[in-house]
């Protein structure tokens, strides 16, 4: 009653975040109700119809009430913990004063990275001993491998988005560049997957010089629009030039890496015969997965150092002020397509890496939807923190993975159930949420790259978004 | 006056439009070495146009913007180059650059000419030091073999960052920053940012610094240190500056030299007390015609 006291005499500053009516109960019982009926009226042309082809081949509509009324009472139930248990809670933590950070999250931050990276070595062992030999493919293929492309490809990003403040929505097309590069040099000319691999990122990293160029004159949303134009372009041509790349079907029998010039198969001079092992297919996805691994590790330690040398220092002065920039005798074009070429070498090395792994490469992986999701990888992850990318993008792909495992789902809500179809659902819910818990990414301070006594994070409110 | 008296900066014939506006209009003064020059005038007299034009941020319409670093002999070259259509030309003995035929970038990397913004342009999310090193940008790129053999870890790098971070901590110590190094600049007092805005600028090696209202927006006591301080690095580094200020006590206590516009006109061109008692700066200031001066003056009680 003290607080209710309070808050009625204490003025109307405060924030009325519960209502503070007699009985907070059925106060948060009524905006439980109300947040059904909202989620009602949303969910229901989105779930309780659904169009299926019958026999006769027409299109019907058909009602899916009870999976209708199961996300409803799910919005509703979060709603009504929300406001009577969560939101009290809340209130009464932002009154307490912050307390100093405490030692534990010194000695945290402190060996998060080296724990991380001891970890993601050792992951293929792990995950061996946990699942066996026949269900590691998965895990170490769908999951390590593909979190680490993602990874590896919002780290470039990160160069041109987040140090540099250029937004590139267009950053599909290096990967491209990068994949098709490879796939028709090899297929062509037989050349082996670690010559094409340097070869792949300067082809890139000069398609990315030829994008800065023309949108060097360009600023926030007109860079965008133009880079996302590109974009479309590169996939376009992909797929109209099909003497070269045969079109929407695509490219086959890409070759696959080798183990130094031994090849990952069943012959008697494949990997497993040469080292006495039992042919299984893990040994070529365990190879690639430190292949792509060492990728990633090399775009990060590059990146960080980068960081530390003067072009990097210049990207980010870039990104707070171009014209107080060019008054220090920095020539801003050139600082912008080092940032180009930079970011799109490594989409390079990881779309060659990417054709290598699959062995069959179509413009279907190149649409926009892919430089959507490394973009929001870099933005959720906080724009220029090589960890925020790093947990964002295992978040991100991750999380899809784990929705392709969800297949208990399928009895509680029917064997046509796809968790996999709420994707899109799920990535808006959590870029919202993350929105409102932490505007500007998950590690919201940016790090200092030189210091004379004490190296002190700076908080993200200072530092500015960049506009091209 | 630390120079030989020379001019290290002639501006002549200096007409800048925007469509049908005339925002300077014929202007030539020069800049002495090793000497304070002003540039004042009323609010939109086109002083900011004029610093904008020395630095390359603008083209101008007609006219000739010339530096000279070194010996004052090459001036005798300037006709030449003018002619020859190049943007500069390197002598063992000096160098003569033009420079409203160079980029503004180019300005400041070979001129030597740093200028700080009348609204302050400091990279406010990178901590005082980084906006001391990003000054010192060109040097730095060249330590570091266009990023190369930084990436690789050279040694060569290295020393030179060591001399940097030496060079960044004697300016920080200078203008009494030392203690805020390791904060970032947007968190920075507005005088200390002023502050820090002269340091950064005086990192890149100037051979002329212009400052655009270095003044602006500081209490009395805070306006007195930039004089010592600007008299000293004048002392110090044998750099000539060129500053536009509105503030009275720090023009007239340490110019050399003061140019008045008006309209984009010069009006009045000279020491201190001359321009000080000139009839058309008074009016100018005073916002009236010459004949009227005597009988406002009177008015005001001047």
């Amino acid at each position: 009653m003290a607080v209710l006291a309070n808050s009625a005499s204490g003025g109307r500053a405060e924030k009325p975040i519960t209502s503070r009516e007699p009985n907070p109960f059925t106060a948060a019982l009524r905006d439980a109700a109300f947040t059904g009926l909202v989620s009602f009226g949303l969910f229901l042309p989105l779930i309780g119809f659904e169009t299926v082809t019958n026999i006769r081949d027409e299109l019907i509509l058909t009602t899916r009430w009870p999976l209708l009324a199961a996300f409803v009472v799910i919005a509703a139930c979060g709603r009504f913990v929300y406001s009577f248990a969560l939101t009290p809670w809340l209130v009464q933590r932002a009154q307490k004063p912050v307390r100093p950070a405490a030692a534990w999250r010194i000695h945290f931050k402190r060996w998060f990275v080296p724990f991380a990276i001891g970890f993601v070595i050792v992951y293929p062992a792990i995950v061996i001993l946990a699942v066996g030999w026949t269900g590691a493919l998965r895990w170490i293929d769908n999951f390590g491998i593909q979190i680490l492309i993602y990874m590896m490809l919002g780290w470039g990003l990160n160069i041109v988005v987040g140090l540099a403040g250029l937004l590139d929505l267009g950053y599909v097309a290096f990967y491209a560049v990068g994949a098709y590069s490879y796939a028709l040099l090899a297929k062509n000319f037989g050349l082996s997957f670690w010559m094409l691999l340097p070869l792949a990122g300067i082809l890139s990293s000069f398609w990315g010089i030829l994008l800065g160029f023309p949108v060097l004159r360009l600023r926030g949303d007109y860079l965008a629009i133009v880079t996302l134009a590109f974009g479309e372009i590169i996939r376009l041509i992909i797929i109209n030039w099909t003497a070269l790349t045969n079109g929407y079907a695509g490219i086959i029998g890409i070759p696959r890496p080798t183990f130094f010039g031994i090849p990952f198969n069943a012959d008697d001079n494949g990997f497993a015969a040469r080292f006495g092992l039992e042919f299984s297919p893990l040994y070529r996805v365990i190879f690639l997965y430190y292949v792509i691994l060492a990728l990633g590790l090399l775009t990060c330690f590059v990146t960080v150092r980068l960081r530390r040398l003067p072009v990097g220092r210049a990207w980010e002065a870039l990104r707070e002020d171009q014209i107080a920039c060019r008054s220090l005798g920095i020539n801003t074009t050139n600082t912008k397509l080092t940032a180009f070429a930079m970011g799109a070498m490594f989409a390079g090395f990881a779309g060659s890496f990417f054709a290598a792994r699959e062995a069959f490469i179509s413009p279907e992986s190149f649409t926009f939807i892919e430089s959507a999701t490394v973009l929001s990888i870099v933005v959720l992850g906080g724009m220029g923190s090589q960890i925020g990318v790093a947990i964002a993008a295992i978040a991100m792909i991750g999380g899809t993975e784990i929705l392709r495992q969800l297949n208990f789902l399928k009895e509680i809500f029917g064997p046509t159930f796809d968790p996999t179809q709420y994707r899109m659902l799920l990535f808006g819910l959590a870029m919202v949420l993350i929105m409102i818990w932490r505007p500007r990414g998950l590690i919201a301070t940016r790090e200092p790259s030189v210091f004379l006594k004490t190296r002190k994070s700076i908080s993200v409110d200072l530092v500015q978004e960049g506009h091209g | 006056m630390a120079g030989d008296g020379s001019s290290v900066l002639r501006v002549e014939h200096l007409t800048m439009r925007f469509g049908g506006l005339v925002a300077i209009d014929n202007l030539s003064f020069e800049v002495k070495s090793g000497a304070i020059t002003a540039l004042i005038g009323p609010n939109g007299a086109g002083k900011t146009t004029v610093f904008n034009c020395i630095t390359g941020f603008y083209k101008p319409t007609e006219g000739r913007i010339a530096l000279r670093r070194g010996a004052p002999a090459v001036w005798s070259a300037l006709e030449g180059l003018t002619d020859s259509g190049k943007r500069g030309l390197v002598r063992p003995e000096g160098a003569l650059f033009l420079l409203e035929r160079m980029p503004d970038y180019l300005v400041a990397q070979q001129g030597r000419v740093a200028r700080t913004f009348q609204n302050i342009r400091l990279f406010s999310g990178m901590t005082v030091l980084e906006n001391l090193l990003v000054a010192q940008h060109n040097p730095l790129m060249l330590a570091s073999g266009y990023t190369l053999f930084g990436v690789l870890g050279f040694p060569s790098y290295a020393s030179a960052e060591r001399a940097a971070l030496d060079k960044a901590r004697a300016w920080l110590d200078r203008f009494g920053l030392i203690e805020r190094a390791d904060d970032p600049a947007g968190e920075l007092p507005y005088g200390a940012q002023r502050r820090l805005e002269v340091a950064r600028a005086m990192c890149t090696d100037p051979a002329l610094l212009c400052l655009d209202e270095p003044a602006a927006g500081l209490n009395p006591r805070e306006s007195a240190e930039l004089n010592d301080i600007l008299l000293r690095i004048r002392e110090d580094c044998k750099i000539s500056i060129l500053l536009i200020e509105h503030d009275m006590s720090v023009v007239m206590n340490i110019s050399d030299h003061i140019v008045v516009l008006d309209y984009g006109v010069k009006i009045a061109d000279g020491a201190p007390d001359e321009v000080r008692n000139d009839a058309k700066v008074i009016a100018a200031y005073l916002g009236v015609a010459d004949e009227e001066v005597a009988q406002v003056e009177a008015s005001v009680g001047l």
